[in-house]
């Protein structure tokens, strides 16, 4: 599971998919494809980015689901919770403890 | 050569005409029985009345509805409409209650909007940005 997220997260292209879905949840394959080639520049076949979304698919990181005949895109941000859990930031000091 | 004429496959010519028309804008501009069932049935912008013309065509080709599904699982538009303002016009179809897979997007020059036409299609709606809609 931890390896499915850090190679979702290892590309750039689908980290930008995830910004565009952090900024509108319930997107279409090609409301996504037309992100990344208008707004991204991104030379990226529709196949592809399919593909990309496979990955963070199986990751957890993006959801699917059917609406009527359409299928949607989520965001879903949970499993990055592994992350600052595995690693949590350092608990800061307390001025007690600090050196006099 | 010149394009004329373009068109959607439809579900339901009655209801098709109906929705091109009364919730779109459109008008009707030639309506000919065609067989028993179906008609030869156009529409065209009331700004444009001598312009491209809208087939509503019947979809009852048995190929038609696997690949509509296969485009509208994807989200893909089947043909595309130019307005003068996306938002406005997300506004008043959405206050109609036509139900939109996209919600307006900003991409540059650009504006787009995707909407179910109600009929088996997804259509686009998009600004034509002035260096695209003076040829000259």
């Amino acid at each position: 599971m931890a390896d499915d997220l850090f190679k979702a997260l290892a590309d750039p292209t689908r980290r930008t998919i995830l910004d565009e879905l952090a900024e509108q949840s319930g997107q279409t394959l090609f409301e996504i494809c037309s992100r990344l080639s208008m707004k991204h520049r991104l030379g990226i076949s529709r196949q592809g980015v399919s593909q990309h979304l496979a990955v963070l698919e199986a990751a957890g990181l993006v959801e699917t689901r059917r609406e009527g005949r359409y299928k949607f895109h989520d965001l879903n941000t949970a499993p990055l919770r592994q992350i600052t859990e595995r690693w949590p930031a350092p608990a800061p000091s307390g001025p007690e403890e600090s050196p006099s | 050569m010149r394009i004329h004429l373009t068109s959607v496959f439809v579900d339901d010519q009655a209801k098709a005409l109906r929705f091109y028309t009364e919730v779109l804008g459109f008008v009707k501009k030639y309506d000919v029985p065609v067989g028993e069932t179906d008609r030869w049935l156009t529409v065209v912008s009331p700004e444009e009345p001598g312009g491209t013309e809208l087939l509503l065509e019947p979809a009852g080709h048995p190929a038609v509805k696997p690949y509509r599904d296969a485009l509208a699982a994807d989200g893909i538009p089947l043909a595309q409409f130019a307005v003068s303002d996306v938002r406005a016009e997300y506004e008043r179809l959405s206050g109609l209650g036509v139900r939109f897979t996209q919600e307006p997007l900003e991409m540059g020059p650009v504006t787009t909007a995707v909407f179910d036409d109600t009929c088996g299609n997804l259509i686009q709606i998009a600004t034509q940005p002035e260096e695209m809609s003076s040829p000259s």
